[in-house]
C-alpha cells in the first residue's frame, strides 16, 4: 500500500512538472524556428515571407520565380519560407531571442519601432540607403513607417498599403444612391438605405484586434486625439479617443448598419467574405485586390473611395487612413550580409516592385515603378492618393504593440457590447480604455 | 500495483547484469576483469543508478531547467529591449510579482478575474467530465451488441487533433452560420433571437463544453480499465444480499475505484487548469473577458506585450496554485484512505 501510494504521488508530481513547463513554455516559448543561418555559406539566404497571397501556397508560387531570377543573377540561392500573419511576430521574436533565423524577412511595418527597440536588425544607414537609390527613391509616408523618427530605418518598405471604403456597385445603383459617402453622416445615411433583409450598409471584422487598432487610429486621428503624449506616455483614454471608438461602435450600436454577428468575426478575412459575397454594401479595408480576384470580379462591381474625412473645422486632423504596409528587414546576426543587401536591392528594384505589388494588388514604396499602367486603375490610383495625401503613420514608438493589443482587445469586448444590445456610452467606452491603458508596461 | 511488478523488474535487472543467457566468452573476460577492480558491493549499487540516469538526465534538460530558467526570469524586466541579450535585462526583485498579485491595479485585477474564471470553468469541466466518463463506464460494463463500437466511438473526441477538434466547434458556435443556431433556433425553435456563443457571456458555457467533450473520454478510458479490475465476485454476493444497482454502484463500484479517481481528478485537474489549446484555437488571441482562461491570459500579458518578466512571474505563481492544490489533495485523500 505504501509503495503504491508513492507511486501515484511520482506519477502526479511527473504529470504536474510537465504541467507547468508547459505553462513556462508558452510565455518564453525560444523554440527556433524553421529557418537557419548556414554558417559559411555565403551563397544561401533564408527569407521568411508574410502572407500576401490568398494563402501560403499562393505566395509561394507568387515568390519563387522571382527567387529564381534571384539566384540566376547573384548565384545566391533563397530558401523561402512563408510564415503565417498569426505566428510571424513569434516567430520574429523566438529569433531574436535565440540568434538564430532567417537572414532577411518581412515584418509588418507599425511592428517597426517595437522590433527596432531589440537591436536585431540591421539598420539602413544613409550609406546603405543610399545603394538602394537614396532616400528620395522611396515614398515618404511609408519610409515613416521605418522606425522611430531620427534612427536610422531599422527596415525598407516593399509593398505600401492603406484604407479606403469599398463599395458595392449594384447595391449602390438599387439603392439609388449616385456616388459614394463623402462625410460620415452621408455614410451612415447611404447604409441606412443599403440596409434591408439579409444584406448590411457595412461590413466590419469585430474581433480582429489589429483591425480594431487600426481604425481606432484612423477615426482617433480625426477627432485630434495622441495615443502618446510628448514623453511617450499613453493617453488611451483622451476624450478625444473615446469619442473616435464611440463612432465606430455606434454604426452598429445606435446606426444599425452593421451586422451584429460582425462582433465575432476574428480572423481577418470574415468582413471581406461578406463584401464581396454581396452581404454587405461597404468595407473599410485594404487591398482586397487577391480576394475580388479568386471571386472573379472587377471593377463594374466595386469601387474604392476614401473613407470620409471630419467636417473641416472640427479640430480634428485631415487623415483618412493609416500608414499600412510591409517592410523587410535583415537580422544583425546574418552571417551572409551582403548577400542579404543584395537581396534588399533586389526586392526595391522598379522591376520587382512592380512585378509584387501587381500580383497582391499593393503598392509599390519606390517612385520609379509607377510608370507601369497597372498602377494606373482607379483603385490603385485612389489607394496612391490616399497614401500621399491623407494617411498617417502610426506612433512609431517602441510600445506601440501593446496599443494594438491592448486597445484592439478593448475593442473586441466593446463591439460584443454592442452586438448583444448593450448600451455604448462615452463612460462605458472610457472605462475599458482606461483599463487598457494602465496595463501598458514602459518598455524602457 | 508499483509493489506488484517490482519482483519482475529485479528479475530483468538480474537477467540484465547475468547477460542474458550464457555470455560469450571474451565479453566474459572483460566482466570478471572489471568485477576485479570495483568491489561488488558498489557495483550493485551503481547499476540502478546509471540505469536511470539516461532519464534523469531528459527530465532535468526538457523540465527542470526550463522551468528554472522561467523562474529566473520572473525576477527580470525582461522586454523587447532585452531579448536579445537577457544578462543585460535589469534585475527587478520581486516587482514583478507585486503587480501581478496588487489586487487594485488592472494588471493584477484582470489576473484576479481570470484566475476566478479558471477556477470556475476548471469545476465546471472537472466535474462534468467526470460524472460522464463514470455514467459512460459504468453503462458500457455489462455486456450487450454493439459494445466494442460504442467504446470505440465514444474515445473519438479524446483521439482526434486537438485544433481540428476545437476550430470545427468554433465553426459550429458562429452565430449566423453556425450549426448550434441552426438547431436551437432554426429547428427546435427554442430561442427567438440567435444568441452568440463566441463574445459575450455564453462563450464560458462555450468554451466548458467544448473542454468537457475533449476530456471526458479521457475519464471513461480510465474508469473502464478500473472497472476491469473489480472481481464479479463482489457484485455476485452482493446480489445474492439483495442489493439493488444503486447500492452496488455506491458500496462497490466507487470505493473500489477510489484510487483510480484520486489520480483521475487530479490530472484533469492539472489539464483543464493549464488548459492553453482549447480557449485559444477557440477564440483566438483575445478571449472574451467572461471567458478568459488564466493560460491565455498569462501568454497574452507577457507574449503580445512583450513583457516576459510579468508573464514569468504570473506562471510561477500559478505553478505555485497548482503545486500546493495538489500537495493538499494528495495529503487529504490518503488521510482519508488511511483512516478508512
Amino acid at each position: 500500500m505504501r509503495i503504491r501510494k508513492i507511486g501515484y504521488v511520482a506519477v502526479a508530481g511527473a504529470l504536474l512538472a510537465a504541467a507547468a513547463a508547459c505553462g513556462g513554455g508558452d510565455t518564453g516559448g525560444t523554440a527556433s524556428g524553421g529557418g537557419t543561418t548556414d554558417s559559411g555559406a555565403a551563397k544561401t539566404l533564408t527569407y521568411w515571407a508574410s502572407n500576401q497571397g490568398t494563402s501560403l501556397d499562393n505566395d509561394k508560387q507568387v515568390l519563387q520565380p522571382e527567387l529564381d531570377k534571384f539566384e540566376k543573377q547573384t548565384g545566391i540561392k533563397v530558401n523561402l519560407e512563408v510564415v503565417p500573419w498569426a505566428d510571424l511576430l513569434n516567430r520574429i521574436l523566438a529569433a531574436t531571442t535565440s540568434g538564430k533565423g532567417p537572414d532577411v524577412l518581412n515584418i509588418g511595418n507599425t511592428w517597426s519601432a517595437s522590433l527596432q527597440a531589440t537591436g536585431a536588425f540591421l539598420p539602413f544607414d544613409d550609406k546603405l540607403l543610399t545603394d538602394l537609390g537614396g532616400k528620395d527613391r522611396f515614398l515618404g509616408p511609408s519610409l515613416a513607417a521605418t522606425g522611430a523618427a531620427g534612427k536610422p530605418p531599422t527596415a525598407v518598405p516593399i509593398y505600401g498599403m492603406t484604407y479606403g471604403l469599398f463599395y458595392n456597385k449594384k447595391m449602390f445603383k438599387e439603392a439609388g444612391i449616385d456616388k459614394p459617402p463623402a462625410t460620415w453622416d452621408e455614410l451612415v445615411a447611404d447604409g441606412k438605405k443599403l440596409t434591408h433583409g439579409k444584406q448590411w450598409g457595412l461590413a466590419v471584422e469585430g474581433a480582429s484586434v489589429s483591425e480594431n487598432s487600426h481604425h481606432a487610429f484612423i477615426f482617433g486621428q480625426q477627432h485630434g486625439s495622441d495615443l502618446f503624449d510628448a514623453s511617450g506616455k499613453p493617453q488611451f483614454d483622451s476624450p478625444q479617443q473615446v469619442a473616435a471608438i464611440k463612432q465606430y461602435l455606434d454604426l452598429m450600436a445606435v446606426d444599425k448598419i452593421v451586422n451584429p454577428s460582425n462582433a465575432e468575426y476574428s480572423n481577418g478575412t470574415e468582413a471581406v467574405n461578406d463584401f464581396v459575397n454581396g452581404k454587405a454594401a461597404m468595407l473599410m479595408w485594404q487591398s482586397i485586390a487577391s480576394q475580388l480576384k479568386a471571386a472573379n470580379l472587377g471593377d463594374d462591381y466595386y469601387g474604392l473611395a476614401p473613407i470620409p474625412l471630419p467636417a473641416p473645422g472640427s479640430g480634428g486632423k485631415q487623415v483618412n487612413g493609416m500608414v499600412a504596409g510591409i517592410n523587410l528587414a535583415v537580422f544583425n546576426f546574418t552571417k551572409n550580409r551582403d548577400g542579404a543587401l543584395k537581396f534588399v536591392k533586389f526586392m526595391t528594384s522598379a522591376e520587382e516592385q512592380q512585378i509584387l505589388n501587381k500580383t497582391y494588388g499593393s503598392l509599390p514604396t519606390v517612385q520609379d515603378a509607377y510608370n507601369d499602367p497597372a498602377f494606373q486603375t482607379p483603385t490603385i490610383k485612389a489607394f496612391q492618393d490616399i497614401l500621399a495625401k491623407t494617411a498617417a503613420p502610426l506612433p512609431q514608438v517602441p510600445e506601440e504593440s501593446q496599443f494594438e493589443t491592448l486597445v484592439g482587445t478593448a475593442m473586441n469586448q466593446l463591439w460584443a457590447d454592442a452586438a448583444s444590445g448593450k448600451p455604448i456610452t462615452d463612460e462605458s467606452v472610457k472605462a475599458k480604455l482606461t483599463q487598457a491603458n494602465q496595463q501598458v508596461q514602459p518598455g524602457s | 500495483m508499483v509493489a506488484r511488478t517490482t519482483p519482475h523488474q529485479d528479475e530483468r535487472r538480474d537477467a540484465t547484469l547475468a547477460g542474458g543467457g550464457p555470455p560469450p566468452p571474451g565479453r566474459r573476460g572483460l566482466r570478471s576483469r572489471l568485477a576485479g577492480r570495483i568491489p561488488f558491493g558498489l557495483r550493485r549499487l551503481s547499476v540502478p543508478y546509471l540505469l536511470i540516469i539516461p532519464a534523469i538526465a531528459l527530465e532535468l534538460l526538457i523540465h527542470v531547467i526550463p522551468m528554472l530558467v522561467g523562474v529566473g526570469m520572473s525576477f527580470l524586466r525582461l522586454t523587447q529591449f532585452f531579448i536579445r541579450n537577457w544578462s543585460a535585462a535589469p534585475f527587478v526583485g520581486l516587482s514583478n510579482y507585486q503587480v501581478a498579485v496588487d489586487f487594485d491595479s488592472a494588471v493584477g485585477s484582470s489576473l484576479l478575474h481570470s484566475f476566478t474564471i479558471t477556477v470556475a470553468f476548471t469545476a465546471l469541466s472537472v466535474g462534468l467530465s467526470w460524472l460522464f466518463g463514470t455514467v459512460g463506464a459504468v453503462l458500457m460494463q455489462g455486456a450487450f451488441r454493439g459494445r466494442g463500437f460504442l467504446r470505440t466511438f465514444f474515445l473519438v473526441p479524446y483521439a482526434l487533433p486537438v485544433y481540428a477538434g476545437v476550430i470545427t466547434w468554433s465553426f459550429m458556435f458562429q452565430r449566423d452560420t453556425g450549426m448550434v443556431n441552426h438547431v436551437l433556433v432554426d429547428q427546435l425553435h427554442l430561442l427567438g433571437d440567435r444568441p452568440f456563443w463566441l463574445i459575450g457571456g455564453n462563450s464560458f458555457a462555450a468554451v466548458v463544453i467544448v473542454c468537457v467533450w475533449r476530456s471526458w473520454p479521457f475519464a471513461f478510458l480510465i474508469l473502464m480499465a478500473g472497472l476491469q479490475n473489480i472481481d464479479n465476485d463482489y457484485y455476485e454476493a452482493s446480489a445474492i444480499d439483495g442489493a439493488s444497482w444503486w447500492r452496488q454502484f455506491r458500496s462497490i463500484t466507487l470505493p473500489m475505484l477510489r484510487p483510480v479517481n484520486q489520480v483521475l481528478v487530479l490530472v484533469l485537474f492539472l489539464w483543464t487548469f493549464n488548459d492553453f489549446n482549447t480557449p485559444y484555437v477557440l477564440f483566438g488571441k483575445a478571449a472574451p473577458q467572461q471567458a478568459d482562461l488564466i493560460s491565455v491570459h498569462i501568454y497574452q500579458s507577457s507574449f503580445i506585450t512583450w513583457n516576459f518578466g510579468s508573464g514569468s512571474a504570473m506562471s510561477v505563481l500559478l505553478l505555485l496554485f497548482l503545486l500546493a492544490v495538489t500537495v493538499v489533495y494528495l495529503v487529504a485523500t490518503s488521510r482519508r484512505r488511511s483512516d478508512a
